[in-house]
């Protein structure tokens, strides 16, 4: 029996020529990420091993993201820790705020992640690097510290469900709308201990929409989403990344626990209703629903090719009166490149604000918290109870395109009818 | 004797402990602020001691370590579920906050039951019911983990 994409990947950077689903191993580690919520407490158990260096300067990531630029004193404290650390212990990949941008965004944009690599982050969505072709997951900030001491972390290797893909995603139809349907089908837990791998005919994805359907696998409960690697693979990375990789590819034989087909033709646009991303209806379901505030960017819908469909509806257009819609682009690369094409000016001209890139409102930081009773359409990744803010509020999930057709009409809103 | 805080499935890191407390890592101001977002009596009537005991994809969502770090502090001694979300089953492992899945105890405890679990052999017993239950050891990898204290003490 032959191995997924995943257990190849695993089984390289174990050091063996095969591994089974179930199997603990630990592997070698091309790239440990943290943040500034998770890196204090890595640091604080980093600093109990005892050691004076870390296993490779150039291969630990820490992006301050969350809480920055910092929204209060406690925040500020914390981003000086990891500026602090980053500095002792000579951190190369250390980016302050100006330089920064939402890691998720950031890692694969500076070139720090690349097909082939075993990549683990102190963040749930560090499964988003499974887009080009790389194993990353997310693991916790104990896990964080002893990847920054040994380089290494331990793995239970494991199982996959296949999603074999067909057919084009139609007009207004994005990789959001295939990962929501996705969790819709299987669930919270769908994938729990599991990866999710692509396969079939994926020509159709921008290398954003893969980002936005890998990003999302943690919301399936998944250990990662992964996509083979193709032409716009490479064009990418032959655009970001300088560091050498290798293609790994599943075996023909490959055992999968599930093999799901799914026609992206037929897709429609769709959202996550309160308060769990498994709540998904197709746009013609969602019936009228009034909304008081639009979040369009993340690690999940933060880069360009998301700000330009946005861009699109909004341009020439007003946000409805009463409706507050806050645009953060997910880098200060993508930020300019925005501002360049004019999208920021299409944003702020329809009644938007544009942020710096942060976390902030996204899992109700700052920067657009929600007050008792009020409903949010956003472009993020959870619809938790008072993920965006007070435990009444409301977050419904769903694709720049159908968040921006929102903004204008002040419901939930079919991009088509715009 | 442990007495039971009961909950359902999916019980996400944000209901946990909110972001809006993740401006600090320091366990006592954390396990002050723990599950106040689906049950505000917890932090008042909580117990050293106490077990919590839920159903499907315990600590769903955010990566965040402060999530078990609080339930710690709190003063709970295990939590029973069904199932764990993946990453916070590494990060109690990791901490030292002892887990156990057992769907039998899960579907047969109600919340204010007494419990006693033994953790070596995984043997639950509701005291309030008078049932025992089994849950499925570790493997001997995380075992090593557990036994050593938590990851950074087993290297």
């Amino acid at each position: 029996m032959g191995m997924t994409m995943t257990q190849k990947i695993l089984a390289s950077k174990a050091g063996l020529d095969k591994v089974h689903a179930g199997q603990f191993i630990e592997a070698k580690l091309d790239l440990a990420l943290g943040n500034d919520i998770t890196t204090p407490v890595a640091i604080r158990e980093f600093k109990r091993t005892g050691r004076t260096s870390v296993f490779d300067r150039e291969k630990i990531a820490i992006v301050p993201d969350h809480f920055t630029p910092n929204k209060d004193i406690k925040a500020a404290e914390q981003a000086k820790l990891l500026r602090e650390f980053a500095k002792e212990y000579g951190i190369v990949n250390y980016f302050e705020v100006g330089e920064m941008g939402i890691e998720h965004c950031l890692i694969p944009e500076k070139g720090l992640a690349v097909p082939g690599d075993a990549i683990i982050g102190a963040d749930s969505h560090t499964c988003t690097y499974g887009a080009l072709g790389a194993f990353s997951t997310g693991v916790g900030s104990t896990d964080l510290a002893a990847a920054m001491a040994r380089g290494t972390c331990w793995f239970k290797v494991p199982a996959a469900i296949q999603f074999r893909l067909k057919g084009k995603l139609p007009k207004w139809v994005s990789g959001k709308d295939l990962i929501l349907p996705i969790i819709g089908m299987i669930g919270v837990d769908g994938a729990l201990y599991q990866s999710m791998e692509y396969a079939g005919d994926i020509s159709s994805l921008t290398m954003d929409d893969r980002f936005t359907v890998a990003n999302m696998a943690i919301e399936a409960g998944a250990k990662n989403g992964i996509f083979p690697v193709d032409e716009q693979t490479v064009e990418y990375l032959s655009e970001h990344a300088s560091r050498p990789y290798t293609v790994f590819e599943a075996d023909e034989d490959a055992e999968y626990a599930r093999v799901i087909e799914i026609d992206m033709g037929a897709l429609r646009p769709t959202v996550a209703f309160p308060h769990l991303p498994e709540n998904t209806r197709t746009i013609d379901e969602v019936g009228d629903i009034p909304i008081d505030q639009v979040v369009i960017g993340s690690c999940t819908n933060g880069r360009i090719t998301d700000l330009r469909i946005a861009a699109e509806i909004l341009r020439g257009r007003k946000v409805k009166k009463g409706v507050r819609v806050i645009v953060f682009p997910g880098t200060q690369a993508i930020y300019l490149q925005a501002m360049k094409e004019g999208l920021l000016a299409d944003f702020v001209e329809a009644g938007a604000v544009v942020s710096t890139p942060t976390c902030g409102p996204c899992l109700g930081g700052h920067m657009g918290i929600l007050a008792a009773g009020e409903r949010c359409v956003s472009t993020t990744n959870r619809n938790f109870v008072g993920r965006m803010g007070h435990v009444k509020s409301e977050v419904y999930l769903a694709s720049p395109a159908v968040a921006a057709a929102s903004a204008l009409t002040g419901r939930i809103e079919d991009p088509a009818n715009i | 004797m442990s007495k039971v805080y009961k909950y359902g499935n999916n019980v996400d890191t944000d209901v946990i402990i909110p972001a809006r407390y993740l401006n600090t890592s320091d366990e006592k101001e954390l396990a002050a602020h723990c599950m106040e977002d689906i049950d505000k009596d917890f932090v008042k009537t909580v117990q050293p001691g106490d077990i919590i005991v839920a159903g499907m994809n315990f600590g769903c969502g955010s990566s965040r370590e402060h999530a078990p770090i609080a339930i710690k502090a709190s003063g709970i001694s295990c939590v029973i579920a069904i199932t764990f979300a993946r990453i916070f089953f590494r990060n109690a492992i990791n901490i030292g906050l002892p887990i156990l899945e057992c769907e039998e105890a899960v579907k047969n405890t109600d919340a204010g039951d007494e419990l006693e679990v033994d953790l070596a052999s995984g043997v639950i017993k509701n005291n309030t019911k008078g049932l025992t239950f089994q849950a499925e050891p570790f493997p001997p990898f995380m075992q090593r983990i557990i036994d050593a204290g938590g990851l950074i003490a087993s290297i």
